[in-house]
């Protein structure tokens, strides 16, 4: 962990108290943080930014609001996926995936995505065989 | 079946929690963050007595009062989904079902985006998110940055930050857009930065709030900003500049700023690329409420709270049987007046779980004074309509009563 990156002291809050570490992985990575740390907080004092890709261009994603609102943050959690880094505290052994680029079922370049409906009324429509519905 | 539950453990959802359990009622405070205290954890300002107002010791005050009184307060619990049941209400959670009689959201705000190209790359946040990191985590969010959005909360954080030995370029509007709108908007930022000159040691601000009721004057002040910019502690602010771009192919790398009409309109020829490796953006902040919608309660947009708030009265009950809310979910104020609007809510539930009517409502009219007062004591304020938007809320409360 990048100490340098941490505020160990501060003129109103005082000196960071210590803490435990804790030593999980991320993309394979092994990483140390504190007790109390979340997974985004502790990557950051590591210098990692980037917690996944968008699923379909496969730009780089990070946090964006760190509270738990936007879900720009999603992760995979020791094989469960959608996990919010923000809110999610570091634990012993922990395995962190970042979040990768999908295939595209709704790609209208590949498959046959045209023919998916688009709207409620379109899926009626389909699964009746109605034309008026 | 608890008696209480209680969404969010922000000073709103904790001060209620006391006040139900002073009364010995059974509650259950749930949150979805690691630690309970809400966005009061992250605050640390300075008020004109000079005294700092620091959220991890008031919530510590809130912590120490809720243990004492046994209070049963799980972290890492996310609602989702509520239902009204003939007993009263059945949350759903991450970690399952949760049934009581009466309910209480405190969920309390979440921020706006003023969204600029580049926005999505790694080391772009919003202003709360380096707020949590920098006080809460105590990390540094990175070695350059530069905040995009003028206001009350973006002025506190960026100083937040200055403190904790994180370097800032400086802060700046973002560029025009449908969605940055007002944001954008030298004039109307100006009005905004004018009502927190009280708490910015800048002779430029302090001078101008004093005229700041003149709207010409605040004209001029515009029209004559100075090009370097006006420093609060140290920091240039420029209402006469907005970032256009963010740049960075793996994470943010730089921003383009250009300099701005007194309308927000950009001037070409103007644009100079600074390199950082950080971008905050601050939108403002806006009522979390949805969890109140699937409830069922009904809504009114009130601009001067900060957008759609559940209908609800002083006493803080909402027109739907056993359920309340309090905090900035009723309105964006600060962390004291949430707090106050907590034990409100308390009470007001304490009062309609048993016969204590005529015990408690001395104790609620008292309870509603203080959230009067410290209103009206308040060093932050989001919002300079306030009373007005309070007001308008109270009267579509009877309004909605007097139809059902
Ligand atoms: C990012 C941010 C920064 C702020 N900074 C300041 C500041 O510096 N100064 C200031 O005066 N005011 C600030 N505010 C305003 C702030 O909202 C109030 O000061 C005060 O904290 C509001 O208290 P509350 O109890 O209503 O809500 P909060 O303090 O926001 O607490 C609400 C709690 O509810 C939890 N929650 C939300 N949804 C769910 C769910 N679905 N399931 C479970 N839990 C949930 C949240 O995790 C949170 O802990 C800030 C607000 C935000 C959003
Ligand atoms: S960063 Fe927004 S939900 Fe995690």
């Amino acid at each position: 962990m990048n100490k340098q990156k941490r505020i160990t002291e501060h003129p109103v809050l005082g000196r960071m108290q210590d803490r435990e570490e804790v030593t999980f992985t991320f993309d394979g990575h092994t990483y140390k943080g504190f007790k109390g740390d979340t997974i985004a907080s502790a990557l950051l004092a590591n210098g990692v930014r980037r917690l996944r890709v968008h699923e379909e261009t496969g730009t780089p994603r990070g946090i964006y609001c760190n509270i738990g609102h936007c879900f720009e943050c999603r992760t995979t959690v020791d094989g469960a996926d959608g996990v919010r880094a923000c809110l999610t505290p570091i634990r012993e052994g922990m395995e962190v995936k970042s979040g990768q680029k999908e295939a595209l079922p709704l790609d209208s370049q590949h498959h046959d995505a045209h023919k998916l409906p688009k709207t409620y009324a379109d899926f009626a429509k389909q699964e009746a065989g109605d034309p008026h519905v | 079946m608890y008696d209480v539950l209680v969404v969010g453990a922000g000073p709103a959802g904790l001060s209620a929690a006391i006040a139900c359990r002073e009364w010995d009622l059974s509650v259950a405070v749930i949150d979805e963050f690691p630690k309970p205290g809400g966005r009061l954890l992250g605050q640390l300002h300075q008020e004109p007595s000079g005294e700092w107002w620091n959220g991890i010791y008031e919530t510590d005050q809130l912590l120490d009062k809720a243990e004492t009184l046994e209070t049963d307060i799980r972290c890492g619990v996310s609602a989702h989904h509520i239902e009204k049941t003939d007993a009263g209400y059945t949350v759903h959670t991450n970690k399952g079902l949760l049934h009581s009689k009466k309910l209480l959201i405190a969920t309390g705000a979440a921020e706006s985006a003023a969204p600029v190209p580049g926005w999505t790359l790694p080391g772009v946040m919003s202003i709360g998110a380096a707020q949590v990191m920098t006080n809460v985590h105590r990390v540094k969010v990175g070695q350059k940055g530069i905040v995009v959005g003028i206001n009350v909360l973006s002025a506190a954080i960026a100083r937040e930050m200055q403190l904790a030995g994180v370097d800032l370029d400086s802060m700046v509007l973002p560029a025009y857009n449908s969605v940055t709108a007002d944001h954008a908007h030298p004039k109307k930022v100006m009005d905004g930065l004018m009502r927190i000159a009280h708490l910015a040691p800048s002779a430029f601000l302090r001078f101008g709030s004093k005229f700041a009721k003149a709207k010409w004057i605040r004209d001029l002040a515009v029209s004559f900003y100075p090009s370097g910019g006006v420093k609060m502690w140290g920091m240039p602010i420029h209402v006469r500049k907005a970032v256009t771009e963010i740049h960075g192919t793996d994470q943010v790398e730089a921003v383009t700023i250009c300099k701005v009409t007194p309308e927000g309109a950009p001037i070409k020829g103007t644009e100079e690329k600074i390199a950082v490796d950080f971008v905050c953006i601050a939108g403002g902040l806006y009522p979390l409420a949805e969890l109140a919608a699937v409830a069922g309660c009904p809504f009114q947009y009130v601009e001067e709270l900060g957008g759609h708030v559940p209908v609800h009265n002083e006493r803080m009950e909402t027109p739907l049987e056993g359920l309340y809310v309090a905090g900035n979910i009723t309105g964006i104020e600060s962390a004291k007046v949430a707090r106050a609007q907590g034990t409100v809510a308390g009470l007001s539930i304490v009062r309609d779980s048993m016969d204590a009517v005529d015990l408690i409502e001395h104790g609620i009219e008292s309870a509603i004074q203080n959230v009067i007062q410290t209103r009206e004591n308040a060093s932050i304020q989001f919002h300079p309509g306030i009373h007005e938007g309070r007001e308008k809320v109270a009267q579509s409360f009877t309004a909605y009563n007097s139809h059902t």
